[in-house]
C-alpha cells in the first residue's frame, strides 16, 4: 500500500500537523510500511462484525457538583482575558 | 543497585512505629536524588516530606494504612494536584494538573507517599522511553541499554532501589516490558479493574494502569490498594476487588492446568527467553500443574490490529492538545496556524501515531482498517476464551529479547512495535497479564510472562509467586 | 416576503425540506459532568476539568438526561433502542475542548417516529421523524477584532438532535412542523425551547425537484435558522436561489449555507476540503447505552396527556368551546393550572373565562407565567377556587371579584371574604336594605320613574346604575333587578 504525498498532506491536515518537507517524506515511506504490514489483517476471516461488549452503562444522578474554583482553570490558559479563552482570529 | 526494603516491610515498621514516614520518605528522596539514570521527570521533595509527615501524624491517631509510609513512584502521565503532568511532551511542560488521579487518592489514603513522577515515551508512546521530550531513561543493568517503555522511568526507578514500587501504565506492553527489561515485576490488570480517571489517554479501551515491584507481594499489595470500580470511570468494573497479597505464598500448583500457547514459541523468541519460560512450565509441573498445550491462532494479527485500533484512538484522545485552554501554544496570527503550529511540537512517534490514526479513520477507509481490526479483535479475545475452557493461566515470554541498546531501534518503528508482540494480545482482550523477572541473559534480565482470564489476577499472583519463591531459593532458572 | 414570487416557484417545483433541531435538554447538570447548565451565568465559570476536556479526564453520562432524550423520543413515536452506541465526531474549533464532540452516529438512541402538524386549512399531516440523539453541546464563540473569544459555559449541556424525514414541502409547513415540535418538547418539560437563549436551533436540508418528479434533487444544508421568524425567511431565500438556479439551466451545489438574518440571505460557508471528515468512531470512554424495554415503559407511562388530546378532552368532557381547549392547552403548566382550578370549582366554562382572563392578566403583568410548581403562579388554586365559590353565593360580585382578585395576587392569597369586608365590597344581598336604597333612588327620579311607567322600560337600566352608585357597586345586580321591575311595576 503506497501513500502519496499529497495523502500524507491532507491526513496531517486533517489532523492539524504542520509537516516539514522531510517529515512528508519520512512519513510517506514509514506510513506505507506500517499499512503494508497491517495490510496481513485482509486475509482473515471475521464476517462476523464485531458485536459491542453487552450494555452496562453506570450512570450519574442529575445533580450538579460544582468545579470548587474554575479560576485554577483559567489560570491554565495561555491567553485568558475578561474571563474568556482567548485564541487568535479566525481567518476565511 | 540499593538492596530495596519491601513496601510490606516499609508499611509494617511505619505503622508499628518502628520507624516513621518522614525517615522512610527522606530516605527515598536521597536515593531519587542520586539516581542517574533519567528516571524521574520531577522530584516532589517538599511536598513528599509534608505528606511523609501526614502519614505519621494519622498512625499515630491509630488509622490502619494499607502502605503506611511506603515511597511510591509515578508515571508522569497520571494526574498529580498541584504538579506537572507532562506525558513526556513538550506540549504539556506548562501544565499543572489541578485534580488527583483516582489511583493517586486511594494510594493518599492508603498513606503511600509520592516522592516523584517517572519519564515514559511521549504520551506513552513507544517501547524504550526513547521517545521521551526529557532523553530516555537508562538501564540500571546496563546504562547504554534502553530501560523498556513506556513506563520506563518507573520500572528503572524501582530496578534501582530508589522506590520499592511504582505505577505505570500499558496500552499494548507498557508495563510488562519494562519490567522484563530492569528484572522487576509488572502487572497489567484486567481492563476496568483500576480506574483510568487521571490517566491521560492513549488507546482509551486498551490503557490500564499497573504496578511495578520489586516482589510479587509488593506488586499484589499496590493493586489492591489503587483497584475497584469508581464513579468517575463508567468503564470499570463492579466487582469487589479480592484480597490479593494475603497468603499467596501457600499456593501450590497441584491440579492447576497451565497452558502454554504454541504460537508464542516460534521463530523470533531468544532462545534464552524461550528456555527461561520452559524452566517455569517445568517447576510448575514439577508441582503437580497439568502443563497443557494451546493454540491462540490470531497472535501473529495483534501487533497489527494493535496498531490500527489503539492509534485510531490515540489520534482522537490528542486532539485536545490544540493550544486553546492549557499547556503549549505556539505563536501565530491566526486560529488555522496557531493549531498547525502547537500541535507540530508533537515528537516524532506521536505524529506518525496521529497520522496513521487520522488515516485508518478519514473517510474511505473506516472500514478497511478500523472496522476490520475491531473485527480480529474480536477474534483475538474469542481465542482467549477459548483458551481458558482448557488452561487456568498461560505461561510466556514477555518480550522476544533482552534489553536492546539506546539507538538501535529508534529508525525503524515497525521493529519497534514488533517488540510488543507477545503482550499486546492482552490489552487487546483485556485480560490480566504479570511479567516477572526469571533469570538473565549475561546479566540482562529476562521476562516470564503469565496471563489469566479476566479479573483471575489473585491466581496470577499466586503462580507468580511460586516462581518467585523458586527463583528466591536459587533453585532455577 | 416576496409571496409572490415563491408562490411562481411553488407553481414549478416542489421544495423537498427536511429539518434538523437541536434541542437543549432541561437538566440541571452537564450530561457528562456536574457543571451547572444555569443560563447567563458569568463566562466560563461553569466549567471544570472534565468540560473543558483537560488531560485523563473521562465523561460519565447523566441519567437525567438519558430520560429526557427517551421521554422526547416516545412522545415522537420513536422506537427507542436497548441498546445505542455512543460515538466521537472530530472537528477542530476553539469552542470544542477535545478535538471531538460526543454525540450518537450509526446505533441513535431512537429512530422511526412522527409528528403532527395541522396546516392553515386544518388538514392534518404527519410528518416523520428519522431518529432522535443524545450529544453534547459545544461551548459560544464570539469573534472580535482581537480574537475569538470563547465561553465554555455551554459546554456539555446535554442536547437531543431530532432529524425528520424530509416530509416538509413548503417553508409553511416546516414553521408549522418547528412550533409544533416545541410546542410537544416545551409540553413534555423536556426543553426550554428558548429560541433566544440557544436552547432550541434549527438547521435545514432544502431541495427542489420539478413538480411530478418523484427523485429528490442536490440539497443544501442551511445552518443557524434559530427563530421562529426567519424559518420561512431563510427557507424561502433558499428555495428561491435553488429555482433561479434552475431555470438558468445551471446546477445546485451541494454545500453548506449560513443563514445570516441580518442580511436575510444564506451564504456559503467556507468549503475546506476536510470539512466533513468527521472520522466517527464508537466512544470507547462509554459502555453502550442500555434503555430496557421497563424503563421505556416506565417513561412512556408517565408521559403527559399530549396538548391536541387534552384540549379534546376539554371540549368533550369539559365542555369548553374549543377556542377555550386551545388556548388553555398551550403550555403544559396553563392547562395544569386550569384542572386544578376546575378541580375544586366544577364549573369548568366560568374557571376557563377567570383562566384566560384575568389570571393571565395578572401573570403578565407580573412577569410571570401561569403554574403549579414549584409555586403557584400568579395565586392558588385553592384561593381562586375560593372566589369563585364566594361569587357564586352572591356574596361577592362580579366587578368586585376582579378587584379581591387582584387584592389575593397582591398579597399572596387571603380569604376573600375578609378581603371584601376590609374594603367594603361585600355584595348587598339583604332584600330589606335594598329596598330601602332603591325607594331612596326612585323618589329622587320621579320623572323617570313615571316616564317607565309610561312604557320606556329601557330606563330600568337608568335606575340599576344609580342603585348601584349609591351602594358603591355592592348591590347584588340580580336582586336591585328584581325589587326594581316590582317597584316600578
Amino acid at each position: 500500500m503506497k501513500i502519496t504525498p499529497e495523502e500524507v498532506r491532507h491526513i496531517a491536515r486533517l489532523a492539524r500537523l504542520e509537516l516539514t518537507a522531510d517529515e512528508v517524506t519520512r512519513f510517506q515511506v514509514e506510513l506505507s510500511q506500517i499499512l503494508d504490514y497491517v495490510a496481513q489483517l485482509e486475509d482473515i476471516e471475521s464476517d462476523v462484525s464485531a458485536e459491542p461488549p453487552p450494555p452496562d452503562q453506570p450512570l450519574r444522578q442529575d445533580v450538579v457538583k460544582p468545579c470548587a474554583d474554575p479560576s485554577t482553570l483559567h489560570r491554565q490558559a495561555p491567553d485568558f482575558v475578561d474571563g474568556l479563552f482567548r485564541v487568535p482570529r479566525v481567518v476565511e | 543497585m540499593t538492596p530495596t526494603v519491601s513496601a510490606t516491610a516499609i508499611s509494617a515498621d511505619v505503622r508499628s512505629g518502628e520507624t516513621s514516614a518522614v525517615d522512610v520518605v527522606d530516605g527515598a528522596l536521597e536515593r531519587v536524588a542520586d539516581l542517574d539514570l533519567n528516571a524521574f521527570l520531577s522530584v516532589r521533595a517538599k511536598a513528599a516530606r509534608t505528606d511523609a509527615a501526614d502519614v505519621d501524624r494519622r498512625v499515630a491517631e491509630g488509622e490502619s494504612l494499607a502502605l503506611a509510609g511506603v515511597p511510591v513512584a509515578v508515571k508522569d502521565n497520571i494526574a498529580l494536584r498541584d504538579g506537572p503532568t507532562t506525558c513526556g511532551s513538550r506540549l504539556l511542560e506548562p501544565y499543572v494538573s489541578p485534580y488527583d488521579a483516582t489511583v493517586v487518592m486511594r494510594l493518599k489514603a492508603a498513606g503511600a507517599v509520592v516522592v516523584g513522577k517517572t519519564n515514559l515515551d511521549e504520551f506513552a508512546m513507544g517501547s524504550s522511553t526513547e521517545n521521551s521530550a526529557y532523553g530516555p531513561t537508562r538501564n540500571p543493568h546496563d546504562r547504554d541499554r534502553v530501560a523498556g517503555g513506556s513506563s520506563g522511568g518507573s520500572a528503572a526507578a524501582v530496578a534501582a532501589g530508589a522506590v520499592p514500587i511504582a505505577l505505570g501504565s500499558s496500552t499494548g506492553g507498557s508495563v510488562r516490558q519494562p519490567a522484563a527489561f530492569c528484572g522487576v515485576v509488572g502487572v497489567k490488570p484486567t481492563y476496568g479493574r483500576v480506574s483510568r480517571y487521571g490517566l491521560v489517554a492513549f488507546g482509551s479501551s486498551f490503557d490500564q494502569i499497573g504496578t511495578l515491584a520489586t516482589s510479587v507481594e509488593d506488586a499484589a499489595r499496590l493493586l489492591e490498594v489503587v483497584a475497584g470500580s469508581d464513579p468517575l470511570d463508567a468503564t470499570t468494573r463492579p466487582e469487589p476487588v479480592e484480597e490479593l497479597a494475603a497468603d499467596i505464598d501457600s499456593w501450590e500448583p497441584r491440579g492447576a492446568r497451565i497452558g502454554w500457547p504454541k504460537e508464542y514459541f516460534a521463530t523470533g523468541l531468544d532462545p534464552d527467553i524461550r528456555r527461561a519460560c520452559e524452566t517455569a512450565l517445568q517447576r510448575l509441573a514439577a508441582g503437580g500443574a497439568e502443563i497443557v498445550e494451546v493454540s491462540l491462532p490470531h497472535t501473529e494479527s495483534g501487533v497489527a490490529v494493535y496498531y490500527i485500533v489503539a492509534i485510531a484512538e490515540a489520534s482522537s484522545n490528542l486532539a485536545r492538545y490544540d493550544g486553546v485552554r492549557y499547556g503549549f501554544r505556539a505563536p501565530s496570527d491566526d486560529l488555522q496556524s496557531m493549531y498547525f503550529r502547537t500541535r507540530a511540537a508533537f515528537g516524532a512517534e506521536v505524529k506518525r501515531r496521529i497520522m496513521l490514526g487520522t488515516y485508518v479513520l478519514s473517510a474511505g477507509y473506516y472500514e478497511a482498517f478500523y472496522g476490520k481490526g475491531t473485527a480480529v479483535r474480536a477474534r483475538i479475545t474469542s481465542d482467549f476464551d477459548a483458551a481458558w475452557d482448557q488452561v487456568d493461566a498461560l505461561v510466556a515470554p514477555t518480550t522476544p529479547t533482552p534489553a536492546f541498546k539506546i539507538g538501535e531501534k529508534i529508525e525503524d518503528p515497525l521493529e519497534m512495535y514488533l517488540n510488543d508482540i507477545y503482550t499486546v494480545s492482552a490489552n487487546l482482550a483485556g485480560i490480566p497479564a504479570i511479567s516477572i523477572p526469571y533469570g538473565a541473559i549475561d546479566g540482562l534480565p529476562i521476562g516470564v510472562q503469565l496471563m489469566g482470564p479476566p479479573l483471575s489476577e489473585r491466581r496470577l499472583f499466586e503462580v507468580a509467586r511460586f516462581l518467585e519463591r523458586d527463583v528466591d531459593s536459587g533453585s532455577s532458572p | 416576503m416576496k409571496a409572490a414570487e415563491l408562490d411562481l416557484v411553488l407553481d414549478r417545483y416542489e421544495p423537498v425540506i427536511g429539518l434538523e433541531v437541536h434541542a437543549q435538554l432541561k437538566t440541571a447538570s452537564k450530561i457528562f459532568c456536574g457543571c451547572a447548565t444555569t443560563y447567563g451565568a458569568p463566562p466560563n465559570t461553569q466549567v471544570c476539568p472534565v468540560c473543558l476536556g483537560y488531560p485523563g479526564v473521562l465523561p460519565v453520562l447523566n441519567a437525567g438526561a438519558v430520560e429526557l432524550a427517551v421521554t422526547a423520543a416516545l412522545a415522537l413515536g420513536c422506537i427507542v433502542h436497548e441498546t445505542s452506541l455512543f460515538a466521537r465526531k472530530h472537528y477542530f474549533y476553539p469552542d470544542l475542548p477535545k478535538g471531538y464532540q460526543i454525540s450518537q452516529f450509526d446505533r441513535p438512541l431512537a429512530t422511526g417516529g412522527s409528528l403532527a402538524i395541522v396546516l392553515d386549512d386544518d388538514a392534518e399531516k404527519s410528518i416523520g421523524i428519522t431518529r432522535v440523539h443524545l450529544e453534547e453541546d459545544a461551548g459560544k464563540s464570539m469573534h472580535t477584532e482581537s480574537g475569538t473569544l470563547v465561553d465554555f459555559n455551554r459546554c456539555g449541556t446535554p442536547l437531543i438532535e431530532i432529524v425528520s424525514e424530509p416530509d416538509l414541502r413548503s417553508p409553511r409547513e416546516a414553521y408549522l412542523y418547528l412550533r409544533s415540535l416545541k410546542q410537544t418538547l416545551e409540553y413534555l418539560e423536556v426543553s426550554d425551547c428558548n429560541m433566544e437563549e440557544g436552547s432550541l436551533r434549527c438547521d435545514a436540508n432544502v431541495s427542489l425537484r420539478p413538480v411530478g418528479r418523484s427523485e429528490f434533487g442536490t440539497k443544501t444544508e442551511v445552518k443557524n435558522v434559530n427563530s421562529f421568524r426567519y424559518v420561512e425567511d431563510a427557507l424561502t431565500f433558499e428555495i428561491e436561489r435553488q429555482a433561479r438556479l434552475l431555470e438558468a439551466g445551471e446546477q445546485v451545489v451541494h454545500e453548506t449555507r449560513l443563514w445570516d438574518s441580518g442580511r436575510g440571505e444564506a451564504r456559503p460557508m467556507r468549503s475546506k476540503e476536510e470539512s466533513h471528515d468527521y472520522r466517527y468512531f464508537p466512544e470507547p470512554d462509554l459502555e453502550p447505552l442500555a434503555v430496557d424495554a421497563m424503563m421505556s415503559e416506565g417513561i412512556r407511562s408517565r408521559l403527559p396527556e399530549m396538548p391536541r388530546v387534552r384540549a379534546a378532552r376539554l371540549v368533550t368532557e369539559h365542555g369548553l368551546p374549543a377556542y377555550d381547549a386551545d388556548v388553555l392547552t398551550a403550555t403544559r403548566a396553563l392547562a395544569d393550572y386550569y384542572e386544578a382550578v376546575v378541580e375544586l370549582f366544577n364549573r369548568p366554562k366560568e374557571v376557563s373565562n377567570w383562566v384566560m382572563g384575568e389570571v393571565l392578566r395578572l401573570a403578565n403583568e407580573r412577569g410571570q407565567a401561569v403554574r403549579l410548581e414549584p409555586t403557584p403562579q400568579p395565586i392558588a388554586p385553592a384561593d381562586l377556587a375560593g372566589l369563585l365559590e364566594n361569587k357564586q353565593a352572591g356574596k361577592i360580585s362580579g366587578s368586585a371579584a376582579k378587584e379581591v382578585l387582584a387584592i389575593m395576587v397582591e398579597e399572596g392569597g387571603g380569604d376573600p371574604l375578609a378581603i371584601i369586608k376590609g374594603r367594603d365590597l361585600e355584595q348587598i344581598s339583604d332584600a330589606a336594605t335594598l329596598e330601602t336604597e332603591i325607594e331612596a333612588v326612585i323618589e329622587a327620579h320621579p320623572e323617570e320613574a313615571e316616564a317607565y311607567c309610561g312604557g320606556k322600560v329601557g330606563l330600568l337600566g337608568f335606575f340599576v346604575g344609580q342603585v348601584m352608585k349609591r351602594t358603591k357597586g355592592q348591590a347584588n345586580p340580580e336582586l336591585v333587578n328584581q325589587i326594581l321591575r316590582r317597584k316600578l311595576g
